[in-house]
Formats: structure tokens, C-alpha cells, sequence
């Protein structure tokens, strides 16, 4: 496994069951809020290792895609299949176990704003009862820059930070997939390079990436580094993106 | 080398943090506790002591019984031989005797004094009947008396003890049905206190199930923390309603229905079980309503 980075940061992924040919995988989808169609038809599988941008107008339904593919919301119709399971059949517990297995980069970056950056950071382990290693942790908060806040609240944060520090939190327990909302929508060019990078790295390391961007540069520099496909909405349909960006 | 941990929190310590403290549910559950504990005291107080009213009445009342024979004096003999036999013969009697003459007349003594002429009054001829445990059926032996001997008349007291036991009966279940109705309403306050600091903390219920929490960890945030509250108010209710109890004045100075309302013996550790009561109550309720609402998030 090569690995060009700098920073030793994600450990090698562990390796998907031997079952598991797909890690995420829509057939058929639908989606409506209130019975206006948003998603129609959408059929698509991501192969583990692979990494998708998203785009598509404001309001076109990225992050509803996103949703549908952490099992936050059901498909209307057709079927969404995670590692290999339809998300109909898992019970919470499912979710929330397959939870653990995808890091999300949530669009407005949600956090316990009672507790520190470092507590926050460590929650997706504290949430299974598991120990972080505060070794990682600082190596984490260093990597995006932020190691002089780890004792902040999040309120204090700003745009940008908040955003490094949700990527961060998504990457902690080393999951199989990310799923990123606009993970650059609030940082400066500088800093998103330094994300893709994070992305770019840990899809070397075997992860399954995707992306919902608006930024057409960030997915032109991604596509100089590592092979990436690009998935537009338009018209309620999820279509492959042309070789034309 | 790893850097030694700041400070290593249990998992269940970290549970609990992960959920802010809600200042005004917070007061509500511990105030809650408190009171419906002090109330409970008092209604535990009120039916151990009817308990024992009862007990001590049916008790002192139910071991004995007389039977008095009237009859002329040419068939007193007759009837008392009757009476003795049919005594005799009946299952669930420890014991009888016949009150002799003297006896008799000491009984009288102190209304008509010592030379009352005992022999030319027509005075009836007294029995007592000792029950013996299980007792006798005293609808049985009051026939029987009464086709043996048509003079004699059983007086077991049943007629005025009973709805005095029955007071006490149900004196000590209305204390018990107080402590289940106050148990039911700290249920349901503990409730709300709880469904209104969920739904104060949706959005870290979000970001919790988001990072892939179980029901079962976000319920128990909340849980040990409304349990421990109500565990804490309880204890302090407890001790009051303790103290108000003790403060009553002593049963043989004040006489009366309220003597013995109070505890005794180890009927003061009843009290104590009252604590750890309101925390199942309030780990219960909180569990149910924690759950009720997870299950409608994604
Ligand atoms: N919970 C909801 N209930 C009803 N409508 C919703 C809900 N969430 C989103 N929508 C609508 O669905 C549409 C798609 O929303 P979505 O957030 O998926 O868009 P998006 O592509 O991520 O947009 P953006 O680029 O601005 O983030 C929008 O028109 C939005 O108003
Ligand atoms: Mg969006």
C-alpha cells in the first residue's frame, strides 16, 4: 500500500468481510420530502476503495443523498443497500453500529457545544465505550490545525474550524467509508488542498470516499492525484459526470 | 510511552457528560423525589400503624368468647351440662370454663358490693370460651347451643369488633393505596421531567446517534442522572418525613386513634427502602420515556 503523506495519520483500514463486494448501493431509489420527488431512479454502486465527488445545484438533494447512504433517511422506493445490507432490515442498534463504519462530515457540523473540542473529537469513541488514545487524538487535532483549541467549546470555533474539526472527528475510528458534506465549504483555498489531501490520503489507505462539493477546482486538483469519478444531480436523476470538468 | 490520561472517567461517568445538565428539570425531579417521599412517610406510617391497630384488635378480641345462660332454675343444671358437653365436642376450642358462683360475684363486686345474694338473683351463668387457632365456626356452635340449650346465648364479640378491625383494615389499605398513587405521580412527573430535557437535547441526541451512539447510550445519559436525582431528593424527603414522625408525641401520652401512629421496631427501616424505591421508580420512567422518544429520531 503506498502512502505519500507526511504524517503517518490513518492506520491501515481493516479489510471489508469477505462478503462485502459493495459498500454503498442504490437500486431504484426514490426520495421525497412531503410528496415533492427530489431523487428519482437512482441506481448506483460504490465499490470499497473508490472515491465519488457530488455535485449539483443548491438544493438539488446532495445531502439528502448523503442521508439516504447513513441510513438517516429510508428511500421512498427502491433500495439502499449498506456493506452489503438493505438498510430496511437493520434494527437502531444496526445503524448505529454501521454508523461506526462511516465517518460523516456533516454540512453544518454538529457538535456537543458543552463539551471541549478534544471531548468532542474522542466521542465517537466514548459513544462505544472504547478508550481513544489521546496520542492519536493530539496527532489528529495537529493535522488540521488545531491543537491549540482542543480545549475550546465549539461555539468559539469558526466556520472553517468547525468544518476541520468534523473531518477530523469523522476520521478518529478509522472508518471504511466517508461520507463529506461540503467538507471545504467554509476554509480558504489553503486549507482545502490540506483537507483533499486528508481525503486523498485516506483513500490510499482503502477508504471509500465521497464528496458533496460545490467547488469544481477542489474536484480538478482531486482528479490530478487520484482516480475519482464525479456524480452529478440534475433533473432528480444521479448521473456520471462526463470527463469535461 | 502513552501519556497518562488526564483523568480516566468510568464509561457510565462519560455517559453522563455527554448530555448537558438542564437546570430547571433537574430541580423539578429532585424536588419531586423529596416531597412525594416525605408524603410517602407518612402514609407508610399511617397503614403500619392501622396495620398493627387491626392485628392488635382482631387479636385481643377474636381469642375469647363468653356464653351466658339464662334460664329458670329448675333447668340451669340441665342446660349448663349441655353447655359443657357441646363445648366439649367442639373442634377449635382451646379451652372453656364454667364462672363459678365466687367468681361470678367478684366479677360483681365492684357495682353492687361483697354481700351481694348472688344465689336469689337471677343472674346468668357464665362461660368463657377460649379460641384455639384455627378457631371454631361460631354460626355451628350457636345453633347447636341453641338446640341444646334454648337459655344459652354466645357472645363473641364479632358484632362490635368487626367494623372496628374493618376500619383499621381499611385505613391501612388507603396508606397503601396513597404510597402506590404518590409512587404513580412521581412516575409521572419524573416523566415529563424527563420527555422535556429529551426534547431540550434533540440536536445532542442528533449528533450522538450521528457518530453512532445506541438508544441504549443515550438513554442511559439520561437515566443515571434522573436516577441519582430522584435517588438524592428521596433521601432528603426521607429523612425528613423521618424526623416529622419521630417529633409526634409518645403513643401513651397521647392516647387515643393516634396512638402508635409512628414507626416501631423495624418498622423504621421501611423508610429507608424509600430511596432506592423513587430511584427504580424514576430509572423506569426515564428508560420508558427515553426510549419512546429515540424511537422517533432516525
Ligand atoms: N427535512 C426536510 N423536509 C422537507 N424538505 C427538505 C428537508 N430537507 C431538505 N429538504 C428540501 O430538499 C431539497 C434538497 O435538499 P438538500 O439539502 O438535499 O440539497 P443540497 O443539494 O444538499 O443543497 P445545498 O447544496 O444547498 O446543500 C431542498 O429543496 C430542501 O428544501
Ligand atoms: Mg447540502
Amino acid at each position: 500500500m503506498e502512502s505519500t503523506a507526511d504524517v503517518p495519520l490513518v492506520k491501515p483500514s481493516r479489510p471489508l468481510s469477505v462478503k462485502e463486494t459493495t459498500v454503498i448501493a442504490f437500486e431504484n431509489v426514490a426520495y421525497s420530502y412531503s410528496g415533492s420527488e427530489l431523487l428519482a431512479d437512482v441506481s448506483l454502486r460504490l465499490a470499497p476503495g473508490s472515491f465519488h465527488f457530488l455535485t449539483g445545484p443548491s438544493g438539488s438533494g446532495k445531502s439528502t443523498f448523503l442521508k439516504l447512504a447513513y441510513a438517516e433517511l429510508r428511500p421512498t422506493t427502491g433500495r439502499v443497500t449498506l456493506f452489503d445490507r438493505d438498510v430496511t432490515t437493520l434494527s437502531r442498534d444496526d445503524v448505529a453500529r454501521t454508523r461506526r463504519r462511516i465517518g460523516i462530515v456533516h454540512q453544518d457540523c454538529r457538535f456537543l457545544d458543552h463539551m471541549t473540542l478534544a471531548a468532542n473529537m474522542a466521542l465517537p469513541f466514548t459513544v462505544s465505550d472504547r478508550e481513544s488514545d489521546p496520542k492519536e487524538l493530539d496527532e489528529l487535532l495537529g493535522w488540521v490545525g488545531l491543537s491549540h483549541l482542543s480545549g475550546a467549546l465549539p461555539p468559539q470555533l469558526s466556520g472553517g474550524e468547525r468544518q476541520r474539526a468534523a473531518l477530523a472527528r469523522a476520521v478518529i475510528v478509522d472508518p471504511d467509508v466517508i461520507l463529506a458534506d461540503e467538507p471545504t465549504g467554509n476554509v480558504d483555498w489553503e486549507m482545502s488542498l490540506k483537507i483533499l489531501t486528508l481525503l486523498v490520503e485516506l483513500n490510499r489507505m482503502g477508504k471509500t470516499i465521497v464528496v458533496a462539493t460545490h467547488d469544481l477546482n477542489l474536484i480538478r486538483q482531486a482528479k490530478a492525484q487520484v482516480q475519482t469519478r464525479v456524480l452529478r444531480i440534475a433533473k432528480h436523476r444521479v448521473q456520471l459526470a462526463g470527463a469535461d470538468l | 510511552m502513552k501519556p497518562p490520561a488526564a483523568k480516566p472517567a468510568s464509561p457510565s461517568t462519560r455517559a453522563i457528560r455527554v448530555v448537558p445538565s438542564s437546570g430547571p428539570t433537574a430541580w423539578l425531579t429532585s424536588f419531586t423525589a423529596a416531597a412525594m417521599t416525605f408524603l410517602c412517610v407518612f402514609a407508610l406510617a399511617l397503614s403500619l400503624a392501622s396495620g398493627r391497630l387491626a392485628d392488635r384488635w382482631s387479636d385481643a378480641l377474636a381469642r375469647t368468647a363468653t356464653i351466658r345462660l339464662s334460664a329458670p332454675a329448675e333447668q340451669v343444671q340441665v342446660q349448663t351440662d349441655a353447655i359443657l358437653l357441646v363445648l366439649s365436642t367442639t373442634p377449635g376450642i382451646a379451652s372453656y370454663q364454667a364462672i363459678d358462683d365466687d367468681d361470678t360475684r367478684a366479677l360483681l363486686e365492684p357495682w353492687f358490693g361483697p354481700d351481694l345474694p348472688i344465689e336469689s338473683l337471677p343472674i346468668p351463668r357464665l362461660f368463657e370460651v377460649v379460641e384455639a387457632v384455627p378457631g371454631y365456626d361460631s354460626e355451628g356452635l350457636r345453633n347447636r347451643l341453641t338446640a341444646e340449650a334454648p337459655g344459652a346465648i354466645l357472645d363473641d364479640h364479632t358484632r362490635w369488633r368487626r367494623p372496628l378491625a374493618e376500619a383499621a383494615a381499611r385505613l391501612r389499605f388507603l396508606g397503601l393505596l396513597s404510597i402506590a398513587l404518590i409512587g404513580a405521580t412521581m412516575a409521572a412527573m419524573i416523566t415529563l421531567a424527563a420527555r422535556a430535557a429529551l426534547a431540550t437535547n434533540i440536536e445532542v441526541i442528533r449528533v450522538l446517534r450521528l457518530v453512532g451512539a445506541k438508544d441504549s447510550y443515550i438513554a442511559r445519559a439520561f437515566v443515571r442522572r434522573f436516577t441519582l436525582r430522584a435517588f438524592g431528593g428521596a433521601m432528603v424527603g426521607a429523612a425528613a418525613g423521618l424526623a416529622g414522625v419521630a417529633a409526634l408525641p409518645a403513643a401513651d401520652a397521647a392516647g387515643g386513634f393516634l396512638t402508635g401512629l409512628g414507626f416501631t421496631g423495624a418498622g423504621w427501616l421501611w423508610p429507608m427502602a424509600l430511596p432506592p424505591i423513587a430511584a427504580l421508580v424514576a430509572f423506569v420512567a426515564t428508560r420508558r420515556a427515553a426510549f419512546q422518544k429515540l424511537r422517533e429520531l432516525t
